[in-house]
């Protein structure tokens, strides 16, 4: 996993709730067999006019000109604001790999989707939860300055604005500690074989009809 | 000495911990993992590029269920890419020497419905799975949830996950249910009340009366639908019903075993002065059968309500998203529900393909042809032993004589990822869980409702109360 620390990039602002991974990378792209290539498939349904299958030479497809993504001022953007519950609905990975391979690495949202949150700490994503009188703000001030750039602090949890306006973030310390060292959840959980092994020479006795 | 009381959901936590950290995470033991085609190709890459192995390979069972054709198995998968991951899995499984039901296997079928049938669920367990219906299993009261796919590795790699505890919230529906009023209506009308993220950063519990007077495939269809109000665990309490719902399964305990795991069983409730962070009261009687209107499954109202007018919502964010659901699902508010007409009918998925499920929709065909402006009805059983088990009742032929067509069991049209789907524009009568854009197929219209709501649309061409057919 890539390791995340600092990031001061262009916002992009998707203003809709409940945005769901169907939505995020619909089901037909969930065939591949890899992790990475979903980026041009993100948000497929809104982003291009034809139906998007897998195979087909994305460059040549017919934008939406209507979806915010498809718009000159965002292209580069690495930061997405969001609104409630975005990545709700199935627990599909891919959702954080498209929006990784598109380029995003922090989105800011006024909540998430649990299993979405999660997936998103796996791939050196950083879901940032900031409250809605926030979030309103962020929107309008993205929207009425082209250019719009936000610098994230993973470290001092901090999100600053063009102003020099400072808000902070809560983040769950293991998960920071992971995100910022770029560390891989399983090497660390093997580093605990001996409690594994011990909780299940015990629960063996306790419930031995799991073990038979 | 007196032990502080403990909900369900704190004892399937406390019993699983391997150990905690200081920031309150644990590495949970997780019992038994179910594996699909789509969620696991990345995750056993991940094992093979580790040079990992299963850590305890017999806790694993795999199965292809999303991306399979629910006609003509004999012929294959035709589309290439689904095939390449159906094959995928088959060669992960046996690679890793992981028990598969392959694709024309009996046993085959919806991962979250073959799981309790085999007995591979057994209350009392951790159960995770790449795919957010996971939560389904919960009904035997086991704390069983959805995972995405570098979750899936870790358990494979070390049959433990690191999990933040969630908080507790009991949902109580109180009293009795009406003539014709089933799980599902229950569930929609629970997700209408607390909202697709109600239960975010909870664990549910379901109870009440109408919990306990559900049978067990019953309550499979509500915890499967705990996810839609955005928890990822759902559970009911363990009950004499629940006991005997496992007992002779393929998986389940046999003999000094068995008498074991039901006197542990028995413990598999929340005390009685248990502390709940919410609870939510639920009046059963008032619940009348559901159908969504929207493009979110809180999106719902009862079949003889009239679509929703977004001009009365005060909250104008909300008032926006349901413009938003009316211009996609081309509605117009203050339809009444009854006047909506469908092109298709689905019967199946994850939430309602089980035998009682297929009982419910036959016994409104039962008679009755599909009406000529639905284009297709189809119902597809949840697994190869549903599909047995409701041929063996002529199920079938009450469905194939009444126009509906009769299919092998996955996923199917729940998320079209195999070859059945929605064209644009088309609506749908389903008995799935989602009711998101494009979630039946691109441009594909979805409303949520119970097997008997679907097979009554079916057979009226519109919705109607299953009841008052």
């Amino acid at each position: 996993m890539e390791k995340f620390d600092t990031l001061t990039a262009l916002v992009a602002p998707l203003d809709r709730s409940n945005v769901d991974t169907d939505a995020i990378i619909p089901k037909q792209f969930l065939k591949s067999i890899k992790r990475s290539g979903f980026g041009p498939n993100l948000f497929d349904a809104w982003r291009y006019l034809d139906h998007g299958e897998p195979g087909m030479d994305n460059r040549k497809r017919p934008l939406n000109p209507d979806f915010v993504l498809n718009q000159p001022r965002y292209q580069g953007a690495r930061i997405l604001l969001a609104r409630e519950n975005f990545g709700c609905g199935s627990s599909r990975e891919h959702a954080p790999w498209a929006l990784l391979d598109y380029g995003f690495r922090v989105i800011i949202a006024p909540s998430f989707a649990d299993i979405f949150f999660n997936n998103c700490f796996k791939n050196g994503i950083l879901p940032i939860v900031v409250p809605s009188s926030q979030m309103d703000e962020l929107f309008r001030q993205t929207l009425a300055q082209e250019g719009y750039q936000l610098t994230v602090d993973l470290n001092a949890q901090t999100v600053t604005k063009p102003s020099g306006e400072v808000l902070s973030f809560e983040v769950d310390a293991f998960r920071k500690h992971c995100l910022l060292n770029g560390l891989d959840d399983i090497g660390l959980t093997l580093q605990h074989v001996d409690d594994i092994k011990a909780y299940e020479a015990s629960r063996a006795k306790e419930a031995p009809w799991l073990f038979h | 000495m007196a032990t502080t009381p403990k909900t369900l959901y704190d004892k399937l936590w406390d019993a699983h911990v391997v150990r905690r950290q200081d920031d309150g995470t644990a590495l949970l033991y997780i019992d038994r993992h179910l594996v699909h085609e789509v969620t696991s190709p990345q995750a056993f890459e991940g094992l093979r590029l580790a040079g990992r192995k299963p850590w305890r390979v017999q806790a694993n069972l795999a199965v292809p269920d999303h991306n399979v054709p629910t006609t003509h198995r004999d012929q294959g998968i035709q589309d290439p890419v689904s095939r390449l991951q159906v094959e995928t899995l088959d060669d992960n499984c046996a690679e890793f020497g992981i028990t598969e039901y392959p694709m024309n296997d009996i046993r085959q079928g919806i991962v979250h419905v073959i799981g309790p049938e085999q007995g591979a669920t057994l209350p009392g367990m951790t159960l995770v799975c790449g795919d957010s219906h996971t939560s389904t299993h919960g009904a035997l009261g086991a704390l069983a949830f959805g995972i995405g796919t570098s979750e899936v590795e870790h358990v494979l790699a070390t049959q433990c996950l690191l999990q933040k505890k969630s908080k507790n919230m009991l949902v109580q529906v109180n009293g009795k249910t009406a003539t014709g009023v089933t799980a599902k209506d229950i569930v929609l009308a629970v997700i209408g009340q607390i909202g697709t993220a109600g239960g975010t950063g909870y664990a549910i519990e379901f109870g009440g009366e109408a919990i306990r007077d559900l049978s067990i495939e019953g309550r499979m269809s509500v915890c499967n639908m705990a996810i839609e109000a955005g928890a990822r665990a759902g559970m009911v309490a363990v009950d004499d019903k629940t006991i005997a719902y496992v007992k002779g399964r393929p998986f389940a305990p046999q003999g000094e075993l068995w008498d074991q795991a039901v006197a542990a069983w028995q413990h598999l409730h929340s005390d009685p002065d248990a502390h709940f962070d919410r609870v939510v009261n639920i009046d059963a009687a008032a619940i009348k059968p559901q159908v969504t209107w929207g493009t979110s499954p809180e999106m719902v109202v009862a079949v003889d309500a009239k679509v929703p007018d977004p001009d009365q919502e005060a909250n104008p964010t909300k008032a926006e998203g349901m413009r938003k659901a009316l211009d996609y699902m081309g509605l117009q508010a203050n339809t009444p529900i009854t006047d909506i007409s469908v092109d298709k009918v689905f019967i199946g998925s994850c939430t309602n393909s089980r035998i009682e499920d297929l009982r419910a929709a036959a016994a409104v065909a039962k008679g009755h042809k599909v009406a000529d402006n639905v284009k297709l009805a189809m119902v597809v059983p949840g697994s190869g032993l549903v599909k047995q088990q409701a041929e063996q009742e002529g199920l079938d032929k009450i469905f194939l004589d009444a126009g509906f067509e009769w299919r092998e069991p996955g996923c199917s049209m729940c998320l079209a990822m195999n070859a059945d789907r929605l064209e644009p524009g088309e609506r749908c009568a389903s008995t799935s869980n989602r009711n998101f854009e494009g979630r039946q197929g691109q441009g594909g219209r979805t409303h949520l409702v119970s097997p008997a709501m679907a097979a009554a649309a079916a057979i009226k061409g519109h919705f109607i109360d299953a009841s008052k057919l």
